[in-house]
C-alpha cells in the first residue's frame, strides 16, 4: 500500500475511533438537558438608532469595552467610529484599501484595527491629534476575514490563506502561526480567558487553539459548508457557530462535541454572523435573507426576529454590558435595537 | 499555508492532528450542558435584552423633543 493510502487508512481508523468516543459520552442534547428550563420570553426589540453615514455596504462592526463607542467598517472605504448614545460619529478612518472585511477595536479604546482583501491588518491610533496609521501587519497570503486585539500590543487575525496568526505590535511580525485548517478562515472568537480562541473556516470545521503553544486543541465536526462566524459563550465552555449551510450550532468544549442546531426549515439562507446576549441566553444571528434571527440558545427555539435591513445583514454585536444589539448591513445602515 | 502544501503534506498535517486529538478526554454531555444551563439561568435574571431595559434607565432610548401637553378647557 503507497504511503498515501496508509496515512488515508490510519485517519479514517482515528476519525472512527473519535466519533466512537464521542458517541460514548452523548447520553443527551441541549435541548433535552435543558426541557426544565422555563422558556425565554418572546423577545421583542425595537430600533432605538439607525446609524447613518457609509456609502456602501458595511462589512463589519465591533463595539468598545467602555459600551458606548462602536467601529464600522464599509467598502465605501471608511472606518467610523460611532457614540451610539448619541448616534454621532466621532471619528471617520480613510483605508487605503476600501475592500475591507473586518474591523476591531482595542480593549483600551486607543487602537483599532481593519483588514480585507489587501492581505494586511492596518492599526490606527485613535488617540494621537491626527488618527495615525500604527502599524501595516503584512504577512497573510490571503485576505484578512477577521481581526481581534489581546491588547495594545498583541493581534490575532484569521485569513483566507487558511491560517489564523499572532502578531507583536511592536515589531509589525507574527510571532505565532496557527495552521490546521484546510480552508479559508473566515471568523475567530476569543475565550473569556484569553488562553485561547476558535476559529471558523470554509472546510466547515471550527477549532480551538491555544494561544501561547499555538496548538489546535479540539475540532468541531457538523457544519456542511463554510463556517461565517464563530463566538465563544459567555462561561468559556461552549461555542456558537454559524454556517452558511444555514444553521447555527452550539458545541459543547467538554464533551467535544455539537449538542444543539438551531435550524429552521423554512430558513435557506446562510448566516453571516453572530452574537450573544450578556448571559448567552439569546443568540442573534444574521443572514443573507436580511433578517437577524433571535433563537434561545438552550432550547434550540427561534424566539424573536429583527427586521427592518434592507439587505443582507453582515454583522452584529453586543456590547459587554449587554445593554443593546448592534446590526450592520449591506444597505449601508446600523441600527441599535433594545 | 495550506493553499502551499501538497496533498501528502496536508495528509500527513491531518494525520498527525487526530493522533492528538484522539487522546481528548471526554466528559459526559448531561454533565456538561448541565453546567452551561445553570450558568446561564443565574445570569439571565440580570441579562438586559431579556428582562428589558427600562425607559428612564435606557442610554439608546429615543431621542425625542419634549411632549408638550396642554389642557384646553372649552368654554362656550
Amino acid at each position: 500500500m503507497g504511503e498515501i493510502e496508509q496515512m488515508k487508512k490510519e485517519a479514517e481508523a482515528l476519525k472512527t475511533q473519535i466519533e466512537a468516543a464521542r458517541k460514548a459520552v452523548h447520553d443527551t442534547d441541549m435541548a433535552s438537558a435543558a426541557s426544565g428550563v422555563a422558556p425565554a420570553p418572546r423577545v421583542q426589540l425595537k430600533t432605538r438608532r439607525t446609524l447613518k453615514g457609509h456609502l456602501a455596504k458595511i462589512y463589519a462592526m465591533h463595539w468598545s469595552t467602555d459600551n458606548r463607542l462602536m467601529v464600522s467598517a464599509s467598502q465605501d472605504g471608511k472606518l467610523l467610529i460611532w457614540d451610539s448614545h448619541s448616534g454621532n460619529k466621532v471619528n471617520a478612518v480613510p483605508l487605503k484599501s476600501s475592500w475591507v472585511m473586518t474591523c476591531a477595536y482595542a480593549p483600551s479604546g486607543n487602537l483599532v484595527a481593519s483588514g480585507g482583501l489587501d492581505n494586511m491588518c492596518t492599526v490606527y491610533n485613535l488617540k494621537t491629534p491626527v488618527i495615525k496609521t500604527v502599524k501595516e501587519l503584512d504577512a497573510h497570503t490571503g485576505y484578512l476575514s477577521c481581526a481581534r486585539f489581546l491588547s495594545d500590543t498583541e493581534v490575532l487575525t484569521a485569513s483566507g490563506d487558511t491560517t489564523c496568526a499572532l502578531w507583536d505590535l511592536e515589531t509589525g511580525k507574527q510571532k505565532t502561526v496557527f495552521l490546521n485548517h484546510v480552508g479559508d478562515c473566515m471568523c475567530l472568537s476569543l475565550s473569556p480567558d484569553m488562553n485561547s480562541f476558535v476559529s471558523g473556516a470554509c472546510d466547515s470545521l471550527a477549532k480551538l487553539w491555544d494561544i501561547r503553544d499555538g496548538q489546535c486543541k479540539q475540532t468541531f465536526l457538523g457544519h456542511t459548508s463554510d463556517i461565517n462566524a464563530i463566538s465563544f459563550y459567555p462561561g468559556g465552555n461552549a461555542i456558537i457557530t454559524g454556517s452558511d449551510d444555514c444553521t447555527c450550532k452550539m458545541y459543547d468544549l467538554r464533551a467535544d462535541q455539537e449538542v444543539i442546531s438551531y435550524q429552521d426549515a423554512a430558513l435557506n439562507s446562510g448566516v453571516t454572523s453572530l452574537a450573544l446576549s450578556m448571559s448567552g441566553r439569546l443568540i442573534f444571528a444574521g443572514y443573507d435573507d436580511f433578517n437577524c434571527n433571535i433563537w434561545d440558545s438552550l432550547k434550540g427555539e427561534k424566539v424573536g426576529v429583527l427586521s427592518g435591513h434592507d439587505n443582507r445583514v453582515s454583522c452584529t454585536g453586543v456590547p459587554p454590558d449587554g445593554m443593546c444589539v448592534c446590526t450592520g448591513s449591506w444597505d449601508s445602515f446600523l441600527k441599535i435595537w433594545n | 499555508m495550506a493553499r502551499d502544501m501538497s496533498d501528502k503534506d496536508i495528509l500527513k498535517m491531518e494525520l498527525e492532528q487526530l493522533q492528538k486529538e484522539v487522546k481528548n478526554t471526554r466528559e459526559p454531555v448531561s454533565k456538561t450542558t448541565k453546567e452551561i444551563y445553570e450558568w446561564v439561568e443565574a445570569q439571565a435574571a440580570e441579562d438586559p435584552l431579556i428582562k428589558g431595559v427600562p425607559e428612564d434607565k435606557n442610554p439608546f432610548k429615543e431621542k425625542g423633543g419634549c411632549i408638550i401637553t396642554c389642557d384646553f378647557l372649552w368654554q362656550n
